[in-house]
């Protein structure tokens, strides 16, 4: 959500084009590039959190002790912490407990930062996947028979219903179907299945419907997208004439040779999208109640809870740089306009 | 430009999407002053009106406040934000991009670096940390929107940087004894000008919809300031008896506006690719 509809793919493209260049120069250089450049980025995220933790008012120590703590308290809890030190042996000593997956202890949770998130994190891959599958689901074939109707009112229309989808703050269109479906029709649950474990989670499918939908939708307007014009280009090469020429069905060329070559970087862009899935999860779960890392996220910005916050964030940016990264690596290995230097 | 105006013009729903704009932003910016409602005091006297009830035409919410009026205050919050905080998102990823991609080397690389970590931390999270640290109010909401959301013009005019500086006009400034700032500022960011306003577009739209869904999640400005998702945060609790003119009138507003600035942007594209492809 951060990122424009129409300009996401530009986006990606720039992420991409350094692929399509380096390529050339050798598949194993480029990964070691690539690997190298993400591991940097993460470092830069690091600092980033550990700036956030030492932007709040008082610091660590206020955060941990509350707001009535008394100087004396504070220099002993610095001393007993660290805090005292200079902040470069501050930082290092975070990247230390943090490679080692110590992310700190919640305030109000009685748990630890890593456990809390381990509890809740199968839960979101869970709601999220089911998503992204039935968003795939939908997306690829509104984008191919968008993409061999381009220009008719039917393309007209189905494009401007994505961007009106795109345009629909998730929680908006949850509150209408939850509005529709559920209050109106009573056909299904209001509220998201509730349980520590997946299994429970998936032993109530009723309860998962509309948060899975509400998940979805945005994910389809923007997929849509992107499939169709993966499939214009594709239909635009020279392989679609020579089968054409051949005496292949229309039909059959689009499903078995367009298809197969769109969604290479269709694919790909799931990889560049996980930020937008994980902002979508923080609003699903918080409007449905259902107990995932973005619930857990929501009500420890409620309570302040700093370690959780901190410790959310940075999963979530490790997770989107190595996805963005995997896409990267998918499109490099998998496009052979890339592959020049892999054999 | 009036061969780039009848392009746009030709776009039907762009210029849809510029009336819509311009009707919204009259009705939050006059609205009141055609339908004055108290904002500020509640009237629990005069809570959950349905439409039409006592004079309200979009009747009342639990607070007793005018839901017609209140939708237009929210307005002014949510399009003065959007527009401010794309504004300044526009204005630091243009200067960030821009000098990264027209110095190059080690400084575009840590610079680019730099932007690859914000991008890679979702704004959404990202603001609501930074919501829990400092006091939501609306100037603080536009300079953290801003500050979280500069990170793509940045990649996209430092695009446009990279080939902009190897062209003659520069090369024949920088020989003509301009400064590095001058060359930047007069030469390189006016030539990626069709790129920024086009990016300025979706850049509201997106500030738009953050703003919304950082009120909606209960962290943004506070009351008796309001705002279009603050609105639906409201009424939310209020779904459950029927009550849909305290959810559709905010939850269509912000459609609306973020639509109309999608198709505008598209509609702006248009025109810069021809007077990209003429030149």
């Amino acid at each position: 959500m951060t990122t424009a509809l129409p300009a996401a793919g530009g986006a990606a493209d720039a992420a991409a084009s350094p692929s399509a260049r380096t390529a050339r120069g050798g598949f194993g250089r480029y990964l070691l590039r690539r690997v190298l450049q993400s591991l940097v980025v993460i470092l830069v995220v690091s600092v980033i959190v550990f700036a956030l933790l030492h932007a709040l008012p008082g610091g660590p120590a206020r955060g941990v002790l509350g707001q009535q703590a008394s100087p004396e308290q504070i220099a002993a809890f610095e001393a007993a912490n660290g805090l005292d030190q200079p902040v470069v042996l501050q930082y290092l000593s975070f990247l230390g407990r943090t490679v080692t997956g110590d992310l700190g202890e919640s305030y109000l949770l009685n748990q630890s930062v890593a456990d809390a998130i381990g509890l809740r994190l199968p839960k979101t891959l869970l709601l999220t996947g089911l998503s992204l599958v039935v968003a795939v689901l939908l997306a690829v074939p509104i984008g191919v028979y968008q993409a061999v109707r381009r220009n008719r009112a039917v393309d007209y229309w189905l494009s401007a219903l994505a961007i009106v989808a795109y345009s629909t703050p998730t929680f908006f269109l949850g509150m209408l179907l939850v509005l529709l479906l559920s209050q109106t029709a009573g056909l299904l649950p209001a509220a998201a299945p509730q349980g520590s474990g997946v299994a429970e989670v998936l032993a109530q499918p009723a309860g998962l419907v509309l948060p899975v939908l509400t998940g979805a939708v945005p994910i389809v307007a923007t997929f849509s997208r992107y499939t169709r014009s993966a499939t214009l280009d594709n239909l635009a090469e020279d392989y679609v004439r020579t089968a054409r020429a051949k005496g292949t069905v229309y039909r059959r060329v689009v499903l078995r040779h367009v298809l197969r070559n769109s969604l290479t970087p269709v694919v790909a862009m799931l990889g560049y999208h996980l930020p937008v899935m994980f902002g979508g999860a923080l609003v699903v779960e918080q409007l449905f109640n259902y107990p995932g890392m973005g619930l857990l996220f929501w009500s420890a910005a409620q309570s302040s809870d700093f370690p959780v916050l901190l410790g959310c964030v940075l999963v979530i940016s490790v997770a989107t740089v190595v996805g963005s990264l995997l896409a990267d690596l998918v499109q490099a290995l998998l496009d052979p306009r890339t592959r020049g230097g892999l054999r | 430009m009036t061969a780039g105006l009848r392009r746009f013009a030709a776009n039907r729903l762009a210029v849809a999407g510029a009336v819509v704009l311009g009707l919204l932003v009259l009705f939050a910016v006059l609205g009141p002053l055609a339908y004055p409602t108290d904002q500020v005091t509640t009237d629990l006297a005069s809570a959950n009106l349905p439409p039409g009830a006592d004079g309200h035409l979009l009747g009342t919410d639990a607070l007793g406040y005018d839901n017609l009026g209140r939708l237009m205050v929210a307005g002014r919050v949510s399009l003065l934000v959007g527009v401010l905080a794309g504004a300044l998102a526009t204005i630091v990823g243009t200067v960030w991009g821009a000098v990264a991609g027209y110095v190059g080397g080690v400084v575009d690389a840590v610079m680019m670096r730099v932007v690859d970590a914000g991008i890679a931390i979702p704004a959404i999270f990202l603001l609501l940390v930074l919501s829990t640290i400092v006091r939501p109010t609306v100037g603080m909401m536009i300079v953290v929107l801003g500050l979280v959301s500069w990170l793509v013009p940045a990649r996209l005019i430092r695009a446009e940087a990279l080939s902009v500086r190897t062209r003659d006009y520069v090369v024949a400034a920088r020989a003509m004894g301009a400064t590095h700032r001058r060359t930047v500022f007069a030469h390189v960011i006016p030539n990626t000008v069709g790129t920024v306003v086009v990016n300025a577009t979706f850049q509201v739209a997106d500030a738009i919809l953050l703003v919304a869904y950082i009120s909606f999640l209960g962290m943004g400005v506070q009351p008796p300031t309001t705002d279009w998702g603050a609105m639906l945060n409201d009424g939310i609790s209020f779904i459950y008896q029927g009550a849909w003119w305290l959810i559709l009138p905010p939850g269509l507003a912000i459609v609306l506006v973020v639509c109309a600035l999608n198709f505008v942007g598209d509609g702006l594209r248009d025109v810069v690719d021809v007077r990209g492809r003429a030149a």
